[in-house]
């Protein structure tokens, strides 16, 4: 259950600068911007907003409403820069943080909140730290992104909205905290719908059908039944180690010491996180600007220096130097978590299960991966599709193996076609012709017909007879489709025991 | 003077880690199984040697497929309280279906599908040193005694049983293993003279051995074990044909 904090910043420029040039802080002063031929207020302190001065309107008109003003101009992108110094500042609260322009950040707080003793108290600290800073702030911690917002803006900070309770939070607010366009926002107030439990209730389509796609849209992502995603400062770091080295490496010794290093340090982190290695590139960079690099897989999530290693090294041999590498990279762009219960695969120790999954992983290396299988029954009469392999290697039969029909050990991947002598056409074959060699049948069992499964494929059915030469083989016969006269088939197809 | 009988369980104890040294088996894992009753008074110690390798010859496809059905009993013996196997070969031919009726679940089985001889022999070499499996079945057309002594080297180490399924081959080299199989198929035999195709039947020829006594048996694979039909014989097949 994710839960998130938005923190919302008033005055966030204002304060920045009174912060900078401390004589600001007792008179009233806006920042202004230069827009279209015309000054636009961009941020307004507490001073100047008790004189009614607001964000967005001209300057012109705030000097005559408040002569006295002090204008400062503001720099382009300032408060982008200055939100992600403050996010990169409130990682230490959660490893996700973002920001959330123009005058927020967003903290996804899941799992992180009882380090300070509850909701309320995480909240509580972040607003403590940040006023002695000098900010205005509010704050607030929701099940959604928009709820947050919206609490954080109109609420009263800090707020907390319990699980799943975002909806009664959010009915006596304002439309304008659903984060909606000016134009919405105008229409609503130009019909009366102030407050947002006046026209929750209206049905969607008639909502989207007066004001749009985006009303109903955040509507949803602050009631989370939309997802919505925010992108951190600073992403969750993929799993790749580097190595420089001091000199061009041109030997396979070298080679293999930069993977052994790397190899350790990547798996180390592994250990942290109780993560597995599924997939990995080793890339080698060239003095001369070439890429080289050999890639593993593996069948479980490994991470075992030795046994990865070990994957790596028949493919060393790959690498061409010439002149030297001078930097190392090992990235595992596919990892999974080690679990216990996918440890234990058979009815052997878990332990043991890994020494076969390593030396799996060790054949695949060394040959294709293709080549190795494990097969489980299939629900499937025709022998072509009885069994089917096991995806992954150690998944369980849905099924028990069919046991009632006599089956061979041997089966042919391609029946192969036999002359054959029989008395009556639906008889037993008594003699037949395999490789220009006569076998005379001394006993045979059948017909057992098994049909063509027509969802599947089209073609004749088959009657397979079990038969017995006189040393004692046994040998499965089949007679595709029914007995033509000059016409009929008959092939061979496996071998029993 | 009649020995004392604690000497006696000395010398027997000796005589069994000599064995173990030899590469007959290991310790710890004889006589667990009374599954291969029939075999056990031609081998040592009267005791199927488990965590050995064996060798088994074929000439035809069919009797290729008897071979393999007597392999996977005997696997399915060696298996029955857990364990994995692994079944290396050139083509994919096994029928995992047709294996049920041998005392073993398809799915304990890995099979690997190798067609460069020398990729098969590293494989069947690493899968015989890593002791988490319980058996492993290389099919191989030509062995060396180098390469056979290998993967006895490897045996001796890990303790995994070895089957060796040589089909077609060109001549019976000796080779290190500690036993050679010859598997041909008889005239199924049925309960009270049904007509029909009855129960699997062998001639099971162990042509060689460690330290034991080259024997033949008539095997009948009913009920889930080995059962020898009739008489003990050292005949060939084809004289011991019958009517029906």
């Amino acid at each position: 259950m994710p839960r998130y904090a938005s923190i919302w910043f008033p005055y966030l420029l204002a304060e920045y600068t009174a912060r900078k040039k401390p004589q600001l802080r007792e008179v009233p002063f806006v920042l202004a911007v230069s827009q279209r031929g015309r000054m636009l207020i961009e941020s307004v302190n507490v001073l100047a907003m008790r004189q009614g001065i607001r964000q967005g309107m001209v300057l012109a008109d705030c000097k005559a409403i408040f002569p006295d003003l002090q204008v400062i101009p503001s720099e382009p992108g300032q408060a982008e820069k200055l939100l992600q110094a403050l996010a990169e500042w409130s990682i230490r609260y959660t490893p996700f943080a973002a920001v959330d322009l123009p005058d927020g950040l967003l903290l996804d707080t899941t799992g992180c909140t009882h380090l300070w003793g509850g909701e309320r108290q995480y909240l509580e600290s972040i607003l403590q730290k940040l006023e002695a800073y000098g900010y205005t702030v509010q704050a607030a911690i929701a099940d959604t992104i928009g709820a947050a917002w919206a609490m954080a803006r109109f609420g009263q900070s800090p707020a907390v909205v319990k699980h799943q309770r975002q909806r009664d939070a959010l009915l006596p607010l304002p439309a304008a905290a659903l984060r909606l366009e000016a134009e919405v926002l105008a229409r609503l107030k130009k019909l009366g719908l102030q407050r947002i439990d006046s026209f929750i209730n209206i049905p969607s389509a008639t909502l989207r059908r007066r004001f749009g796609p985006t009303l109903l849209l955040r509507i949803g992502q602050a009631l989370g039944q939309e997802i919505e995603w925010a992108i951190p400062v600073k992403p969750i770091e993929p799993y790749q180690e580097r190595l420089h080295s001091m000199e061009p490496i041109a030997t396979s010794t070298g080679i293999t010491i930069a993977l052994e290093k790397l190899l350790q340090q990547l798996c180390g982190r592994f250990e942290n996180e109780g993560m597995g290695l599924r997939y990995a590139v080793f890339k080698a960079y060239r003095i001369d600007g070439d890429i080289q690099q050999i890639e593993i897989g593996t069948g479980h999530p490994s991470r075992n220096v030795r046994h990865i290693f070990r994957l790596f090294e028949h493919k060393i041999a790959t690498f061409q130097p010439d002149l030297g590498f001078e930097l190392f990279v090992l990235e595992a762009p596919k990892v999974a978590p080690v679990t216990e219960e996918q440890a234990a695969i058979w009815n052997t120790s878990c332990q043991n299960d890994n020494k076969v999954a390593e030396l799996l992983d060790r054949v695949a290396a060394k040959t294709n991966a293709t080549v190795i299988g494990r097969y489980l029954p299939a629900a499937h009469y025709w022998p072509e599709n009885a069994v089917k392999e096991a995806v992954p290697l150690w998944e369980k039969p849905a099924t028990a193996w069919p046991a009632q029909w006599p089956r061979p050990v041997h089966l042919l991947s391609r029946p192969e076609v036999i002359e054959v002598t029989a008395v009556l056409p639906d008889n037993p074959p008594i003699q037949f012709r395999y490789k220009s060699k006569l076998y005379v049948v001394a006993k045979s069992d059948g017909p057992e017909r098994i049909e063509q499964e027509w969802w599947l494929a089209e073609g004749l059915y088959r009657d397979y007879y079990c038969v017995e030469d006189e040393s004692g083989a046994r040998y499965w016969l089949f007679r595709s489709g029914p007995y033509v006269k000059g016409q009929t088939e008959w092939f061979l197809h496996g071998f029993f025991a | 003077m009649q020995p004392e009988p604690n000497k006696k369980s000395i010398a027997s104890l000796l005589q069994a880690k000599i064995n173990a040294m030899q590469g007959l088996g290991k310790l710890s894992q004889q006589a667990i199984n009374p599954g291969f009753a029939p075999f056990n008074a031609a081998f040592p110690e009267s005791t199927f040697p488990v965590g050995a390798l064996h060798e088994f010859v074929s000439y035809e496809p069919a009797h290729a497929a008897s071979t393999t059905g007597f392999m996977t009993a005997l696997v399915g013996k060696i298996m029955h309280n857990g364990g994995l196997c692994l079944w290396i070969s050139t083509e994919r031919k096994i029928f995992p279906v047709g294996l049920t009726h041998f005392g073993i679940a398809p799915d304990r089985i890995i099979f690997i599908t190798i067609p460069k001889q020398k990729d098969k022999l590293w494989v069947i070499e690493e899968a015989l040193k890593c002791e988490a499996l319980s058996v492993v079945i290389g099919e191989m057309k030509e062995l060396s005694f180098t390469e056979s002594r290998r993967l006895q080297l490897a045996i001796e180490r890990s303790g995994v049983t070895g089957f060796i399924h040589r089909h077609a081959l060109r001549f019976e080299n000796s080779v290190a293993c500690t036993a050679r199989w010859k598997i041909t198929p008889l005239p199924s035999t049925n309960k009270d003279d049904l007509p029909g195709v009855g129960y699997s039947c062998w001639n099971v020829q162990l042509l060689k051995v460690k330290n034991g006594r080259p024997d033949a048996w008539k095997i009948t694979w009913m009920a889930n074990r080995f059962t020898p039909s009739g008489e003990q014989s050292v005949s060939i097949p084809s004289l011991e044909r019958y009517a029906g």
